[in-house]
Order: C-alpha cells, then structure tokens, then sequence
C-alpha cells in the first residue's frame, strides 16, 4: 500500500485560519489522519493543544466530528462510542483518540491501559510533542533527558517514558511509532491499523517549534532527523509480529546514523548541553539502549520466535 | 426525604446541549495577517511533487489543475515549511511588506 499524492483528493484535511501556532506539528498530523480514514472516523480528544487549535465557537479548525472530554476519559470514552457504533451497526467506523504526552503518559494512562487490556477495538494516538504544550511547556514523563522546559529549568534529569514498549507488554494488537516527518509512513499505518480488530497504539512524534525552540519552518526536518539519528526507531507490533519500518532499517547500524548534535543543535531546548560531551554521551548511551531493545523485540517477535508461537496459542 | 417535598421545576422550553461547532475556515480569523514571511511560488520551477502539498501544517498549499501549487494568502500563517520541504527550491520566503 503507497500513498499516491496526486490521487489524493484537495479536500480541506484541516480549515485553515485555525488556532494552531505556525508550524504545529498536530495539524500536520490531523491531516494525515483524515488523508487515512477519509469521512470515517470520529476523534476523541483530551485536553491540549489539540483542544485549542479548534478555534472558537461557531467555527472547528478540525474537519472531522471531535468529541472533546476531560483527560482522565478519553481512552474510556472512547471505548463506548465504539460499542455505540456497533450497536447501531456501523461497524466499520473508526474511533481515534488523539491524546499528547501528558494526557497519554501522565493523566489519561490508567483510561488507555483499561482500554488496552479490555482490547478495545479503537487506534489511540499518541501525539509526542514532549511536554504538556498547551499550559506553557511543562515537563512529562515523555521529556527526554536534558530537555529544558519550563519546570526543569537545566535539563530534564530523567529519560523519556516508553509507552510503545509499555503498549506491546499490554498484548496490545497493533504498536507502530511514525513522525510528522514522514507522513506517507504514518498514513501507511494508519491504514493497516484500521485493517486490524482490538486495540491498536500509535506513537507520533511531533516536534513543536514553540516548546522544543526551533524555526517552524523545520517541523517536518527535525522529524526526520529523530529518525535518521537513530533516536526514535520507526517499527511496527501487528498480532505478535514486530519488524522494523524500512525507513529506520539501515540505521541499526550505528555508523549509518546521523550524529545526535545535528538534531540537538537545531533546538533551543537542549542549547545549554551542546558543549557539555558528558551530557551528549549520555543521550548517546540511551540511543544505545533503545536500539538494545529493538533487536529484543526483533527477536522475541518473529515467526520462528517462541514468544510469539505461545502468544499464537493464547 | 419523599420526592414530593423537592419542587417540581417546569419543562424548560428550549434545550441547550453541548455547545457544537462545525469545521469552517477562519475558526481564529484571518491568520493570514499573522505572516512576517510569505511563501512564493516559482512556477517555472515547481515539477508538482506536491511535496509542500503534503507538509503545509494549514492546508493553505493548493493544487492547480495543471498539476502545480498556489498558496492561500487568507490564511496562509508564513511558517516556512512549505518552502524547506520543497526538493527543487521552487518556494522562496519573502519579508512581508
Ligand atoms: C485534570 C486536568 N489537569 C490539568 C489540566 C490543564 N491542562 C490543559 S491542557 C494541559 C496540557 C496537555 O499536555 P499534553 O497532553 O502533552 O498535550 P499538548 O498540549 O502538548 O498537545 C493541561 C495540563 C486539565 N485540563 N485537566
Ligand atoms: S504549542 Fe506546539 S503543538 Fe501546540 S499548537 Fe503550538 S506548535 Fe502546535
Ligand atoms: S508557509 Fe506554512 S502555512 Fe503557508 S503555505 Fe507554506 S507551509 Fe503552509
Ligand atoms: S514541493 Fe516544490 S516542486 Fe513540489 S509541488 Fe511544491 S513547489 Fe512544486
């Protein structure tokens, strides 16, 4: 499955003159989630910039029925206008959450780790901008090591929270992690998401000009760079299979990744730590650590793995 | 307490459920004039990729019918993505006034 742009109809896939800063990382991917699911689906969104970027009332900046709710909720309510759906036989409807970090990692989590374990037939999305942006860039626990915020004012001591690894431990049927930088990926995704019954996770990293300090120009760039560094591996977890996406295969080989102080270097956000190597070895040892993990999946979740012959047998 | 020591309230006339918008352009007015940079399209230059179609957080990147692209300078918020995303430099950002 490609995604062919000129077959693409112009459709208004978010109404411009919304409230989104310049840049914004979440319309973009809001795009690309209607680019996906067309006219069928439904979003459930938490607070957050998501909230906001609609705009004010009579008018929504987003083209898609939003359903707003209040954070602890929106993985639950989710789930019930899911069961609603199908009891009126419209089965083949989509009901996506659209959460950030905050409302994902932090505030919604006990909701969305219910809705996991219930095997809810709905995608989640994680929209990662790495800080709850919409209160004035306060800190979550998916701030990566030495990020500046405003509440960890010389860097973030803590490393980012793995809620992708956290979804695969739940049995999740579909964990896939994709970038505003490469949207045919994410809408790809989507679409093979959509093809699957149960719960499916979506972890999209989304760079804000605003909280992360850098040019808007460069949201769809720095993206890529996240990938092309090696710091946010691209895969898929589809019904106990994992593979890595073909975008981030040839950076398993550490010589092939970009250094991280291009990326970091590009973000205000991490501008006191460019002349600190101590502190550059150790986002450094954590890429090493991610990648750690990635070959454990890789081999726990294979078709010859007996990880997955015993989760065939569940 | 029996239920009848509560006052019965009348029927509202008029319901008021939750307050529903639908999508519409311009739901934070014209964000066009919150450009300090505009986006200029080189058509000798565009090959219609639609690369910068694809990225423009706003939507505000057009698809002509022969192929190539126009911006809509109403709401068209000048962030530069459009231009970083284009691979033949057919976008330049230009200083507003
Ligand atoms: C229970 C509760 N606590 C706090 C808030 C205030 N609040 C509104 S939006 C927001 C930040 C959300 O951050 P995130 O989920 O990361 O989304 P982002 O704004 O970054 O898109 C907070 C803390 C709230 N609305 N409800
Ligand atoms: S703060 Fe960041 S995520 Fe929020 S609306 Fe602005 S650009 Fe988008
Ligand atoms: S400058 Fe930004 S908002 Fe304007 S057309 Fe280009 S990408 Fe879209
Ligand atoms: S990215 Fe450049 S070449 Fe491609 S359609 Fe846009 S302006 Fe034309």
């Amino acid at each position: 499955m490609t995604v062919n742009l000129k077959k693409l109809p112009d459709h208004k896939y978010v109404m411009p003159g919304n409230a989104a800063c310049p840049g914004c990382p979440e319309t973009m991917g809001m795009r690309y989630l209607k680019m996906a699911y067309g006219d069928n689906f439904v979003m459930v969104i938490p607070a957050g910039c998501s909230s906001v970027i609609q705009g004010i009332w009579p008018k929504n900046g987003i083209n898609a029925p939003v359903l707003n709710i209040v954070f602890a909720a929106a993985a639950s309510a989710a789930s019930g206008m899911k069961a609603a759906f199908d009891m009126l036989g419209k089965k083949d409807v989509q009901v996506v959450v659209w959460a950030g970090d905050g409302g994902t990692g932090d505030i919604g989590f006990q909701a969305l780790s219910g809705a996991a374990e219930r095997d809810e037939d709905i995608v989640y999305i994680c929209v990662d901008n790495e800080a709850y942006m919409n209160t004035g860039i306060q800190r979550s626990s998916l701030t990566p090591y030495g990020a500046w915020t405003t509440t960890t004012w010389t860097g973030k001591k803590e490393h980012k929270k793995n809620i992708p690894l956290i979804m695969i431990a739940h049995g999740a049927k579909y964990v896939a992690t994709a970038t505003v930088g490469y949207p045919t990926d994410f809408i790809e995704k989507l679409q093979r998401a959509a093809k699957i019954r149960g719960f499916k996770y979506i972890h999209l990293l989304a760079p804000c000009p605003v909280g992360w300090r850098f040019d808007p120009a460069k949201t769809g760039e720095i993206g890529q760079l996240a990938v092309k560094t090696g710091l946010f591996p691209l895969f898929e977890y589809a019904e106990g299979k994992f593979q890595l996406s073909p975008l981030s295969r040839r950076y398993k080989d550490p010589a092939k990744r970009v250094p991280i102080t291009e990326y970091l270097k590009l973000q205000g956000r991490f501008r006191h730590l460019l002349n600190k190597p101590e502190e550059i070895k150790k986002i450094e040892e954590y890429i090493d650590s991610v990648w750690y993990m990635i070959d454990v999946l890789e081999k726990a979740f294979n078709p010859q793995a007996e990880a997955q012959k015993l989760l065939r047998t569940l | 307490m029996t239920a009848e020591a509560y006052p019965v309230l009348e029927e509202p006339k008029t319901f008021f459920l939750a307050p529903l918008s639908k999508p519409a352009p311009g739901s934070a007015g014209k964000t066009g004039t919150w450009r300090t940079h505009k986006p200029v399209v080189n058509l000798e230059k565009c090959t219609g990729c639609l690369l910068c179609w694809l990225y423009c957080p706003e939507n505000t990147v057009i698809k002509l019918e022969n192929g190539k692209v126009a911006i809509d300078y109403e709401y068209c918020k000048g962030c530069g993505i459009c231009a970083t995303s284009c691979p033949f430099d057919a976008i330049e950002m230009v200083p507003e006034v």
